[in-house]
């Protein structure tokens, strides 16, 4: 399992966000992105996510093109974007069952109950996701992450709106995922905040 | 992959029945328009007759437009509809799903409503039947044409307004259809073929639209 | 920067650079078609052609009418070829013209369908009929062209808009024949109108070279405005890279 990306560019306007970007990860490996706000941090992300697609460079899944097979890469994907994907009329369960659906496996009630109970969400039939604080929401999203099982996460800025608690649970989440022989590419402004991870800083130049 | 599709339709279904206000306002949008045009109207029972067909077919036109931003725009705004674009199947097929809930929730409460409320035209009891049939069968297209603009226009400012400029003059065959078919019933002619066609046009709505509705939003996430 | 700081795509239609030099060098010839052709095309019309026998001078619109429908049409059809361009193979430049060509269309469908109503007034003693297929499915291509460049002008980042427009343009191209036949349909089921609007029978010599020059003229015309307009955008959206500083300061 290996995602590579090969001189990666990507212009804004006047701005060029980064330039000939190029870094391999192997399974078990993880990068942490860093940089200001407006660095690109986002943008490298969603190319990953082939959300959208680079003007230069190329991505490649265990050396493939992902443009060439873009279902099968994305079902080796979870992500975790800036919006949570949280609905806000469903329960955290009802969420978490769309999202297992959805992205083409089954759905395992105990272990559904157990990701929210790990990150601490409160779980009930009339308890819905409208009521829950911000950070109650990342925590639904996050425990998305740990149903879906995907080898290759992806994940914008997942403290966010987190407190200290959780922001360690996080961070024990990606290191048992990258134990488990997984690959994780981690945004976040701050620069210590993933220290067992390889470090990528993005700075914008005119 | 049915099954896929199966999921996004009972999510819809879920989704719209906790949140039923936005059904219930679309309905009585339809309700005050349609029932505005006999106010404007010089009273006199034989236009009515003749305005009958046109009026509630647009009024239900444009109760439909009014639902078309409840397609994309609450999921492009919470984030699902990016979980929906990485999903087990291409975007197309969740498309397609929730045309067929757009349809049912909304186009099929349309077609059960519309025959109550045009009673105030006093139509016969066939023509109300084929105002029931011609909606019933019209409204995928409905959806599933507006489905086009209102991916096109996701997110923008004035975005509605655009919506209804893309979206109006690709309606005009499905009303011509439909009104055609009602009024058909009014002379005592065979409303067959208009249905058949409001058939032919929501079929192929349903069916060659979603590539490209799943391709008007790929382009507005990017 | 340098010039390697020009995004690299592997489409030559891409080349902005040439397509603008391309356009500059055109230019100047199309004005030219479009004066040359239109004084003769207006001189058949205001002295060659005699009076039409029925309809008397009211005909001689149709030196404007007949050019402007054709373009209006016209102009959509090359407006859904270049949509197919840019969305199939990323060509930057066809989606440039296709938002530059909108206006122009825009303008020669009302343009017909002003002149025609003024020629329907006399003749059919009516400014316009709903149950005419062509009428009808010229005033929803106009409505396109609208939506078109409303469209177009909603949205802020040009990338998605080019794209955007692009798929709408090929969305109209299949619904302007479905309004057309749906029309035709709705007016076969009205049985009992008696007016059509027929091609007349036989046109004089004069006439038909007449109204070929002014469709030349006016196509002539399309293109210069269009390739003006698509410079002025190539400018706009290029305007940091060096070659758009070169070409401003020595003023080619």
């Amino acid at each position: 399992m290996k995602l590579s990306v090969v001189n990666l560019s990507c212009r804004r306007g006047e701005t060029r966000l980064f330039d000939a970007l190029a870094f391999d990860l192997d399974a078990g490996e993880s990068l942490h992105v860093c940089g200001a706000n407006g660095s690109g941090k986002t943008t490298l992300l969603r190319f990953l996510c082939a959300l959208s697609f680079p003007d230069e460079g190329e991505i490649f899944w265990n050396d493939q093109a992902i443009g060439h097979a873009l279902c099968d890469y994305r079902s080796q994907l979870a992500t975790l974007g800036h919006r949570d994907a949280i609905k806000e009329e469903l329960t955290p369960i009802e969420n978490l069952k769309l999202a297992a659906l959805l992205s083409g496996g089954g759905f395992d009630l105990e272990s559904a109950l157990g990701a929210l109970k790990r990150l601490g969400v409160p779980d009930g039939d009339d308890i819905f996701c409208r009521r829950l604080s911000q950070g109650q929401k990342r925590r639904v999203a996050l425990a998305r992450l740990l149903l879906l099982d995907r080898p290759l996460w992806i994940l914008d800025e997942p403290c966010a709106a987190l407190d200290p608690t959780a922001t360690r649970e996080v961070a024990s989440m990606i290191d048992a995922h990258l134990s488990g022989g997984g690959i994780a590419v981690v945004a976040s402004p701050s620069a210590d905040a993933f220290p067992k991870a390889r470090k990528l800083r993005l700075s914008a130049s005119c | 992959m049915l099954r896929f599709i199966e999921t996004v339709i009972r999510r819809e279904f879920l989704l719209a029945f906790r949140r039923p206000a936005d059904l219930i306002s679309v309905l009585f949008f339809f309700i005050i328009a349609s029932s505005l045009f006999p106010l404007g109207v010089w009273p006199r029972v034989d236009t009515w007759l003749q305005l009958a067909p046109g009026v509630l077919w647009v009024s239900a036109l444009l109760a439909t437009l009014l639902s078309l931003p409840h397609l994309f725009a609450d999921d492009y705004r919470d984030g699902t509809l990016e979980q929906l674009v990485l999903g087990a199947y291409p975007l197309a097929f969740a498309v397609f799903g929730k045309l067929v809930a757009h349809w049912l929730v909304f186009g099929v409460s349309l077609a059960l409503l519309a025959p109550v409320f045009a009673f105030q035209f006093d139509l016969p009891g066939h023509a109300l039947w084929t105002l029931f049939l011609s909606l019933f069968v019209g409204t995928p297209a409905l959806s599933s044409l507006g489905a086009i603009g209102a991916a096109l226009t996701l997110g923008l400012r004035g975005g509605r307004v655009v919506l209804s400029l893309l979206v109006l003059p690709l309606y005009i065959p499905v009303l011509i259809f439909g009104a055609a078919a009602v009024e058909a019933a009014l002379a005592g002619i065979d409303a067959n073929a208009g249905i058949s066609f409001l058939a032919a046009l929501s079929l192929a709505g349903m069916f060659f639209t979603p590539p490209l509705i799943a391709a008007a939003l790929h382009i507005t996430m990017e | 920067m340098d010039k390697n700081d020009l995004p690299k795509t592997p489409s030559r239609l891409s080349d902005l650079p040439a397509a603008y030099r391309l356009a500059g060098k055109a230019i100047p010839y199309f004005w030219a078609l479009t004066v040359a052709s239109g004084a003769a095309g207006l001189y058949a019309a205001f002295f060659l052609a005699l009076p039409d026998a029925r309809q008397g001078e009211t005909f001689r619109i149709i030196f404007l009418h007949v050019p402007a429908s054709w373009m209006s049409l016209f102009i959509y059809l090359c407006m859904a070829f270049l949509a197919a361009l840019a969305l199939f193979f990323h060509a930057r430049a066809s989606s440039i013209l296709l938002s530059a060509l909108a206006p122009t269309g825009a303008l020669f469908t009302f343009l017909s369908l002003s002149t025609g109503a003024l020629w329907a007034k006399p003749i059919w003693g009516t400014w316009w009929v709903w149950w005419d297929a062509r009428l009808v499915s010229e005033l929803v291509l106009f409505f396109m062209y609208v939506g078109f460049i409303a469209l177009a002008s909603a949205i802020e980042d040009p990338r998605r808009a080019d794209k955007a427009s692009a798929l709408l343009a090929l969305v109209g191209v299949v619904n302007i024949p479905i309004v057309y036949f749906s029309v035709r349909w709705w007016h076969t089921l009205h049985q009992g109108y008696s007016i059509t609007l027929t091609r007349p029978p036989a046109m004089a010599p004069v006439t038909f070279w007449g109204i070929v020059l002014c469709v030349l003229a006016c196509t002539a015309y399309a293109a210069a405005v269009a390739l003006m307009r698509f410079r002025n955008t190539v400018l706009d959206r290029e305007r940091d890279a060096e070659w758009v500083r070169e070409t401003l300061a020595t003023g080619s």
